[in-house]
């Protein structure tokens, strides 16, 4: 009994071998066994709510920064309110109903209303999601990246939508695009659930297709079903604070880790894997973003932190998958394929997506989720089945069931969207302001204030 | 009494404000304005999107003498705001009817 008192404060990891030899009282082992269970929970559990409050900051104030300085002074405040309206709203919806349509075990499409006002979600843990953290945990980091996905859509309608149409948009597409989606990928029983009971497994380590590919479609369908900005290409839309926009931008790339690494479920190893590889590839795309603009003229503080954010995006699904190697790949092309998207291809077909919400979130979304399927590796995620990595290992079959999850995100994405624009617009009378507002400013126009004042 | 309206540039403008204190004139009004002369603007590139920029910024000095002064303030205004090179402003100069000092009411040079 002395040596069981011993054990408990000792090592906990070298608890097991030690009672192999002395073996305690019945009574004493579940008591050791509980206390291991504690440690290890309140391990995870602090490492899991400093990640939800790092995906909260990324949204508030870190998208709200880096969207409000690219629009022009008049639509700073528009701008952060649409973000930090979210912050608002998504709780709400998730609350109520979105939590449960979203990780209830319903059908492969979404999930039941089980959890309807977060009944029955409380301390004790999911363990089918996450076995080491309580359920409410869970929940909550959840929740951050059902508020930042739809703000990353207000980049492509930033400075021309009605209040009043956003909200309701918001809060449409959370409940037919996002909740299915994210069930679909991460509920149990999900269709392209590759860990749960999927038919299609697809790997999305934290949400190349549930955040990146839905939010991206989504907003080139908005930038092109809206209309360009009222004097797009003749009057000048230049970034009226480019200063904003960078400490915004490096917000996203701290808060990112526990976007990330926080996917990992757990303070462990998986989690310093998907940390590494995070912070390289939004390394290697800041440095080829920089290094395309720099070959037609100089490299932009702007180019350069939209690199960092394109990286981040496409390391997003492949985070927990691949090796520190392929992430520096991951990030290098993701920063020349983004660049490419956001200066050429907009401009190719002339879409005026504001602030290129899907040249970098949806062409960077689409192009990770495929590399998962090429990079995922049984080294770094032993979670894996044998014979069911990437293509560099031998499945081909991965990179097929890959393009499967980024065609049903691309289709939820441009069907959902283009019906809940059509309610806005009957609901609404319109989801773009008028253009006296518009050439107001929304700041005036939508919310009755400023963000700059000569008075103040 | 005269105005003399000189839009310089903005680095220039504590060499400006020393010169003119060191030969007394002591009020003047300074803004921060944008425009140009013979100048080339410069191009801005943002994601891809070229802005020209004709419209640069400059400051303006504006300050009132007593006539006599004219000559003397401007040369050394031009000594303090040159750099020999295009870009370095212009000086205007315009007839002022009348000066009023509010506390007081004193008019003309004395409300300078």
């Amino acid at each position: 009994m002395k040596k069981t008192a011993f054990a408990i404060p000792l090592a906990l990891g070298s608890a097991a071998g030690l009672f192999a030899q002395t073996a305690p009282a019945p009574s004493s082992t579940a008591a050791l066994e509980a206390s291991i269970k504690a440690a290890q929970s309140a391990g995870d559990n602090a490492w899991m709510l400093t990640s939800c409050a790092l995906v909260l900051m990324m949204t508030g104030p870190g998208l709200a920064l880096f969207y409000g300085g690219l629009v022009r002074k008049k639509n700073v405040l528009a701008t952060m309110m649409q973000s930090f309206t979210m912050m608002a709203l998504a709780t709400v919806l998730w609350a109520v109903v979105g939590y449960s349509l979203s990780f209830g075990e319903g059908s492969p499409f979404i999930g039941d209303l089980r959890y309807l006002m977060l009944a029955g979600v409380g301390a004790d843990p999911m363990p089918d999601y996450a076995a080491t953290i309580p359920h409410q945990t869970w929940m909550m980091f959840q929740l951050m990246f059902a508020i930042i996905t739809p703000a990353l859509i207000t980049g492509a309608f930033a400075e021309r939508m009605k209040f009043s149409a956003m909200l309701l948009f918001m809060t449409l597409w959370s409940l037919l695009v996002y909740f299915p989606m994210a069930h679909m990928v991460w509920g149990k029983g999900g269709l392209l659930n590759a860990f749960l009971g999927g038919s299609i497994p697809c790997y999305d380590f934290a949400g190349g297709t549930v955040v990146h590919i839905t939010s991206g479609v989504s907003a080139l369908v908005c930038a092109i079903y809206m209309g360009k900005r009222t004097g797009y290409g003749s009057e000048p839309m230049k970034p009226h604070s480019l200063v904003l926009s960078f400490v915004g931008a490096c917000m996203l790339w701290v808060g990112w880790f526990g976007f990330n690494a926080g996917s990992a479920l757990s303070s462990g190893s998986l989690a310093s894997a998907a940390f590494v590889t995070t912070h390289f590839a939004a390394a290697t795309a800041a440095l080829s973003w920089s290094l395309m603009e720099w070959l037609h003229s100089k490299p932009t503080v702007l180019g350069a932190i939209s690199g960092a954010v394109a990286g981040l995006v496409v390391i997003t699904p492949a985070a927990g998958f691949v090796t520190p190697g392929s992430a520096l790949l991951m990030g290098f092309i993701g920063g020349i394929v983004c660049y490419f998207m956001v200066v050429k291809v907009k401009a190719m077909f002339g879409y005026d997506d504001s602030l290129d919400a899907f040249g970098v979130h949806g062409a960077g979304g689409t192009l990770g989720a495929l590399l998962t399927g090429v990079f995922a590796s049984r080294a770094v995620n032993g979670a894996i089945a044998e014979g069911k990595a990437g293509l560099l290992e031998g499945n081909s079959g991965q990179v097929l069931n890959q393009a499967i999850g980024i065609a049903i995100a691309w289709g939820i994405a441009i069907v959902g969207t283009l019906v809940i624009l059509k309610i806005c617009d009957v609901v609404c009378g319109g989801v773009r302001v008028s253009t006296q507002d518009e050439v107001q400013g929304l700041d005036l126009s939508q919310h009755g204030e400023e963000g700059y004042s000569l008075e103040g | 009494m005269k105005k003399l309206e000189a839009v310089i540039q903005p680095f220039k403008l504590e060499e400006v404000k020393e010169a003119l204190k060191g030969i007394g004139v002591d009020g003047m009004t300074v803004t921060e304005v944008r425009g140009h002369g013979r100048q080339k603007g410069h191009t801005e590139v943002y994601r891809g999107q070229e802005y020209k920029v004709d419209l640069l910024a400059k400051i303006k000095v504006e300050i009132i003498i007593p006539t006599e002064r004219l000559e003397e303030v401007i040369d050394t205004l031009m000594k303090a705001a040159r750099t020999g090179k295009i870009g370095d402003g212009k000086i205007f100069v315009y007839d002022v009817v009348d000066a009023i000092r509010i506390r007081n009411g004193d008019r003309g040079p004395s409300a300078i």
